[in-house]
């Protein structure tokens, strides 16, 4: 960080001058245009959360109610809310251990293939090698490689390999696992290069160089410059992968499948919603439980999202 | 609704190990924790200091490898080595014993089946990345000048927290229809029948507007995501670039048309090519909402049942390659684009 903020970069304005103070009609068009702002935003957040808000009051409603009238019913009195759904669902012995299976899962899924794509988008963005363009350009092009097409082949030499759920490794490390976070790795590395490179690519130039002048080597500069300057994007990649882990259910099924000591919280709650026969209310509790974590993750990670970062220096 | 994955094995009633989880489990978690980004730095620094001690003048073209190594590897093992595979087998028939040519593909283009498949994935493709791109952007730019901006995203992003059997449910409860002679319980027919006094709508089934139906869920879905990619462009334009433009008298249009759009474009595209090709191999929402009933079938899913149900492998294999071959003219746009950002430095 502090290499970015003594490199001196030009900016292509002067510094700001001192405000002028506005005259009035214009104040009066900024409240207006505020106002406007505010109903705008607020307008789409509404139509936004409309539906997963129909699903929160249908979860806490009695069981079938859902069936005979719609949600917002459930709005006006008597209010006949209930927890029962939450409590069907959290009352399930098996949740505590796919609440940890999941943590184990998606953890490692996140930070192996974000450190790998941040090592290769470095190396795309800033260093010169043979191929380098038609390789990346490949790797853009796997993207479109339906994931439902790599099970059948994949399983079968995870199985030849040894990696099946069930095997044990050194150390006490169910197979199953290694075989998840390879397989999440794989198919989330395109993707994360992809996003990474692009914002990798678009730093300023001089700051390479001036650190370059200064001795540092390309692990410096890695460490030292391009990852403090790309704390918005590595965020934004921390969140989607840990989401797209969290929430998968088809890798986690066909990975570690029929195994429960490996099942993720995704796999556990789709078996509990079918043993506890056709009740949709259910799943709409299961829904806002497995919802919660990804969300604090999320919410956390929300103040890495913040201007200023590249203070300093000039983008493009 | 878990049996619609038709890949669930069921899983036998489990007795909670406490002693199991604490003893062997927590520290297995603790020591993957630290030891991951351990072995992540250390390969790293670890390589780099060999390749110090490589002759000056190898250095530069051995250590490009050693940082995309491990990308190339996992990549080429998890997505190329079944796609060189699948290729092979587009080209064979369905025991994959006989070479067949182009056998497949002329069978499958001539179905008339396909006809509508391809319209419903060119209606993903034209809808889907636009409506994205433009709630994203729009959400991106509005909520960034607000002071609840932080509740806005979370609120935004939440779609992308709902795992997808989840957001089938969601979306019944908005396209639900009932006989009008009863009580609209779906939110949509009521706003119809209650607010406008028109006919409920079956917009699962109608085939004049189902597609359009699942695309909006797909919409719902997605803005969240390229939202927060736009987002974190838009934080890393110098606040002190825009507070000048506005200080020379720009109005808010012209600093979003000629500072922040300019700037975020190579960000915009990465956004546009993600979404493209998602809409080539949308997959989640047709197969929970109608599983490709009613005229809404697209490639990835028509592809998912071949390989499935039908256990038609030359079949699917096709279909994938079809699906590869759609997505080179977004490559190429991709590469002039990032030439011209090679050729401004």
């Amino acid at each position: 960080m502090s290499v970015a903020v003594t490199t001196p970069v030009p900016t292509p304005t002067t510094s700001a001058p001192a405000r002028r103070p506005k005259p009035r009609t214009e104040r009066l068009s900024a409240r207006v245009s505020s106002a406007g702002l505010n109903v705008a935003v607020l307008a789409l957040t509404l139509a936004w959360i409309v539906p997963t808000l129909g699903l929160l009051i249908n979860s806490f409603r009695q069981g079938g109610a859902f069936n005979t009238s719609g949600w917002w019913t459930a709005l006006a009195p008597p209010f006949n809310f209930t927890l029962d759904s939450y409590r069907a669902v959290l009352g399930a012995s098996d949740l505590a251990p796919s609440f940890f299976n999941s943590f184990m899962i998606t953890i490692p899924a996140t930070l192996i293939p974000t450190a790998i794509a941040a090592f290769a988008a470095y190396a795309f963005a800033w260093m010169k090698f043979p191929g380098r363009n038609w390789i990346f350009l490949a790797l853009v092009g796997l993207l479109a490689v339906p994931l439902q097409l790599t099970f059948i082949p994949l399983l079968t030499l995870a199985v030849k390999l040894g990696l099946n759920s069930g095997n044990t490794l050194p150390g006490g490390l169910n197979a199953g696992f290694l075989a998840v976070w390879i397989a999440h790795t794989g198919y989330g590395l395109p993707f994360a290069i992809y996003l990474l490179a692009n914002f990798f690519r678009v730093l300023p130039t001089d700051l390479f160089e001036s650190a370059e002048i200064d001795g540092a080597g390309p692990v410096t500069v890695f460490f030292r410059l391009v990852l403090p300057l790309s704390v918005p994007a590595l965020a934004s990649l921390v969140i989607f992968q840990f989401l797209w882990v969290w929430n998968d259910l088809l890798v986690a099924l066909i990975y570690v499948g029929g195994t429960p000591e490996v099942a993720p919280l995704t796999v556990t709650l789709t078996n509990l919603v079918g043993s506890l026969g056709q009740h949709r209310e259910y799943l709409t509790a299961a829904a806002f439980v497995s919802m919660a974590v990804p969300l604090i993750v999320f919410f956390t990670l929300q103040r890495y999202f913040v201007r200023g970062i590249l203070a300093g220096s000039v983008k493009g | 609704m878990d049996g619609s994955l038709g890949l669930i094995v069921r899983m036998p009633a489990l007795e909670i190990d406490w002693a199991t989880l604490v003893s062997v489990n927590l520290p297995t978690l603790l020591f993957v924790i630290v030891g991951v980004p351990l072995a992540l730095v250390g390969y790293i620094v670890g390589s780099d200091v060999l390749v110090r001690r490589l002759p000056k003048r190898s250095q530069s073209s051995v250590r490009p490898w050693v940082w995309v190594g491990p990308a190339i590897l996992f990549v080429g093992v998890i997505l190329v080595y079944p796609m060189v595979g699948t290729i092979v087998r587009s080209f064979f028939d369905r025991h994959g014993s006989t070479f067949v040519g182009l056998g497949n593909f002329t069978r499958l283009l001539t179905d008339g089946g396909i006809l509508i498949v391809l319209r419903n994935n060119l209606l993903w493709l034209l809808l889907y990345p636009g409506l994205v791109l433009i709630f994203g952007l729009l959400l991106a730019v509005l909520a960034d000048r607000v002071r609840y901006e932080k509740s806005v995203k979370t609120l935004i992003f939440m779609p992308m927290a709902i795992s997808f059997v989840a957001m089938a449910i969601i979306w019944q409860f908005v396209y639900y229809y009932k006989d009008p002679s009863e009580p609209q319980t779906g939110t949509l027919n009521a706003i119809l029948v209650n607010i406008f006094h028109g006919q409920p709508i079956t917009w699962i089934q109608d085939p004049r507007f189902n597609n359009f139906a699942l695309i909006l869920i797909g919409v719902w879905g997605g803005t969240g995501f390229a939202m927060v990619i736009l987002s974190a462009a838009l934080k890393g334009i110098p606040g002190e670039l825009l507070e000048a433009a506005r200080v020379d008298g720009a109005n808010e249009l012209t600093v979003f048309r000629r500072i922040i759009l300019p700037l975020m474009m190579p960000t915009i595209v990465v956004v546009g090519t993600t979404m493209v090709i998602f809409a080539l191999k949308a997959f989640d929402v047709v197969y929970v909402m109608t599983a490709g009933n009613y005229n809404t079938d697209i490639l990835a899913r028509r592809m998912y049942s071949e390989l499935y149900s039908a256990g038609n492998n030359a079949n699917a294999s096709a279909l994938a390659v079809i699906l590869l071959l759609a997505v080179v003219p977004v490559l190429i746009f991709n590469l002039r684009q990032f030439r011209a950002v090679e050729s401004r430095r």
